[in-house]
């Protein structure tokens, strides 16, 4: 019972941070169509700008609950910049050309923003190690988990929530959906493509900030860390459809609990069985698990 | 004056002319230029990379100036100012070989130093041989450098990871298991990065702990994630389950430091005993939150280990570093310097035996085998044809000195060269497994 409480919740805590991450990914990739490699990018900005926020506010002994304020805001303020400027100023210009440039585009933009990182922050880690600390540990299952760790998992779900709503309930969903299922058919709705697609890329980088943000108090934030995130978040994408929300939610479960398992039960497969799901996947359904259904274009 | 005299007298000025200045351009050398590799981007920059360079900066500007303590006191070396050109280690095998090539045959230098990637050693060293470039290895560990071929032209100050991990077994087993006897006790399992470092750490602490306790059990569930992951909760779960108390991990850089934030809220060294042999940036990074009682090693007599060490060369160094960089130098900060030194007595050793300027094959010649002075041991190049350096390797257990307000360490062993590396000719794991013959342990 022990073992099996411990599977589920370590993979409950790994699978939402993989959704906050890959979710900015896909929502991207559904409106867009670009397979956005930049995304690691905002994922690193975020973690970096929350860092040097939360070591001040730490440092100078400012109220806890300012923390959570500057992930928020670190999240909202990299998101808005970096976004804007790559949509209005780069991609914008690009719609039109292959979409394999636009990739590469996104891979050199991601160098980009890393390298930007070294010059405005330096190669020192950087441990805003605060809220973690303060929260400290509580007993589950017979062991000790991190609280900090644990609210992931709320915050994934609040992100969820707040994304169904958006999607479902309002009148900017119902747009944002229409330009996923189609673009042309949109702008001939009348629907402002161009404002759409600027607002997406905002979004989707202010999700990949936060994810980078609120993870920051638990590891060494370094040059380079984001790598590997953005390609754990691209498995998680084609597992679960790319464009698909609820895709990103289960893609993010799988990955999480399988993964869990493995590192209790055959530590050296942990990888492996990853990216074994996800060529598996590909195999069956190569859209992914729940890929948004594509109109019929005569 | 007739016109054959002043031919004659033309002919004695130019042959003057020229004895004096041929001598200069042979025997004597204004600078030497001399490539300094280190990861300057990527993960491995700030706790490995940077401190790397900056140590060999204050012991390159130090003998450029002759104002470092004695044997390295006097100006130069051979009496050339050294002018470094550091450049970033990182982007992998191919790229730093094709840097390498770069750096002796359009820039070239006299000499190459540094490489922590022990992948990069591997790729550059047959490289430097092929190229006849002399180059000192200061950091990377991988056994296999010298036991697979042995190098004409390429030297290591740093004793090979063997040394590390068997020096570990051993504290464990001189220090911990004194008296232990219930099984769980016995126990050990280990976190070690999924990559040649981190699999080689383990299987020899793992033929270390054989060797010197063999009544211990390794776990059946050790962990390897990948190198970089960051996210270390399920490993930390896997781990608290797990029977065994001691866990052995070779982690270094943000790895390190956020396997060791994820586990201290999880109170994980209420219950475990890490060790761990290579984590010394990470104690000065989380400073007070750093947990007491953890089993640490720096890969040799360098770093948080010597801290209170007061031979004049390590204090010289200490002092050096906090006053330009305001901090401790780290681990890298000297292997570097150290074989910035070895390259420094190379050089003097060889002019003094040649009386002139000497030739990269002098300098050689001069640094096989020899020993030198390092900052709080000396340093033996004694294996692999008086190429790669062995020396003792010291274990201590963190513990925060509040008085001074910093991290510190107590209980400190150094086990001599003898003890933890396998004498010279032989293959590290054959000599492991069958007993180690002829160890002398102090």
């Amino acid at each position: 019972m022990q073992f099996l409480i411990t599977v589920l919740l370590d993979g409950l805590i790994y699978a939402s941070y993989l959704f906050i991450v890959s979710l900015g990914l896909t929502i991207t990739f559904g409106v867009m169509k670009i397979l956005n490699v930049a995304h690691g990018g905002f994922f690193a900005w975020g973690a970096y700008l929350a860092s040097i926020s939360i070591i001040y506010l730490g440092d100078n002994e400012y109220n806890s609950f300012l923390y959570y304020f500057a992930i928020f805001l670190s999240a909202i303020i990299v998101g808005l910049f970096f976004g804007y400027i790559i949509e209005r100023f780069i991609l914008r210009k690009m719609y039109n050309e292959d979409i394999h440039l636009i990739v590469l585009a996104t891979f050199g933009l991601f160098w980009i923003l890393e390298d930007l990182i070294l010059h405005v922050f330096g190669v020192d880690p950087l441990m805003p190690y605060y809220p973690a600390m303060e929260l400290g540990g509580i007993e589950v299952g017979g062991i000790f988990q991190g609280v900090y760790s644990l609210t992931l998992a709320g915050l994934a779900i609040i992100v969820a929530f707040i994304c169904w709503y958006f999607l479902k309930k309002t009148k900017y969903g119902k747009v944002l959906q229409s330009v996923i299922f189609d673009r042309e058919v949109s702008v001939s709705m009348g629907i402002n493509v161009t404002k759409v697609y600027l607002i997406t890329f905002i979004i989707g980088g202010m999700l990949g900030a936060l994810g980078g943000a609120y993870i920051a108090p638990t590891i060494s934030v370094s040059p380079g860390f984001a790598i590997d995130v953005v390609v754990m978040s691209f498995a998680v994408v084609v597992i679960g459809g790319m464009g698909s929300v609820p895709g990103a939610l289960i893609g993010s479960l799988i990955v999480g609990l399988v993964r869990a398992f493995a590192v209790h039960q055959a530590p050296i497969l942990e990888l492996f069985i990853i990216y074994a799901i996800m060529a598996i996947v590909l195999i069956i359904k190569p859209e992914g698990l729940f890929a948004p259904p594509k109109p019929r274009k005569i | 004056m007739k016109l054959t005299n002043l031919k004659t007298l033309g002919k004695i000025a130019i042959t003057g002319l020229i004895a004096s200045v041929l001598p200069m351009s042979v025997n004597a050398k204004d600078t030497v230029k001399v490539g300094v590799v280190s990861f300057l981007t990527g993960p491995a920059a700030g706790p490995f990379g940077t401190p790397a360079k900056q140590g060999a900066e204050i012991v390159i500007d130090a003998i450029n100036s002759g104002t470092m303590p004695a044997p390295y006191n006097t100006k130069g070396f051979a009496g050339a100012t050294m002018n470094p050109i550091f450049s970033d280690e990182s982007g992998g095998g191919t790229k730093q070989v094709g840097l390498f090539r770069d750096f002796v045959q359009k820039q070239n230098v006299d000499a190459m130093i540094g490489y922590i990637s022990s992948g990069n050693c591997m790729a550059i060293g047959p490289v430097a041989d092929e190229v006849k470039m002399l180059t000192i290895f200061s950091t990377c560990g991988t056994e296999r450098l010298y036991e697979e071929k042995l190098r004409s032209h390429v030297f290591r100050t740093q004793g090979n990871a063997v040394g590390d991990s068997l020096a570990a077994a051993k504290y464990i087993a001189d220090e911990y298991f004194k008296g232990k006897v219930s099984t769980a006790d016995k126990m050990y399992t280990g976190i070690n990065q999924n990559y040649a470092w981190g699999q080689d750490s383990y299987k020899f602490f793992k033929l270390g702990m054989a060797q010197y306790m063999p009544s211990a059990v390794g776990s059946s569930k050790p962990q390897f994630p990948k190198l970089f992951s960051g996210q270390y909760g399920s490993e930390i779960s896997a781990l608290s389950l797990d029977k065994a108390k001691i866990v052995h991990t070779s982690f270094w850089n943000g790895d390190f430091e956020a396997f060791m934030l994820q586990a201290l809220v999880r109170g994980f060294f209420q219950k475990k005993i890490l060790v761990s042999s290579v984590g010394g940036s990470g104690v000065d990074s989380l400073d007070k939150k750093f947990p007491d009682g953890v089993i640490m090693g720096t890969r040799g007599n360098v770093g948080l280990i010597v801290r209170n060490d007061t031979t004049p060369l390590n204090k010289w160094f200490i002092e050096s570093y906090k006053k330009r960089y305001g901090a401790y130098p780290l681990g890298p900060s000297y292997q570097y310097a150290r074989a910035v030194m070895l390259y420094k007595i190379g050089m003097d050793k060889a002019a003094k035996a040649a009386g002139k300027f000497p030739t990269q094959d002098q300098v050689i010649a001069a640094m096989k085998g020899i020993s030198f002075e390092s900052f709080a041991d000396t340093i033996e190049m004694k294996r692999g044809d008086g190429h790669q350096a062995v020396h003792s390797i010291a274990y201590g257990v963190t513990k925060y000195n509040k008085a001074k307000g910093e991290p510190g360490i107590e209980k400190v062993i150094k086990y001599s060269a003898t003890c933890i590396y396998p004498p010279a000719g032989a293959i590290s794991q054959k000599w492991v497994e069958s007993g180690m013959p002829g160890r002398k342990c102090n």
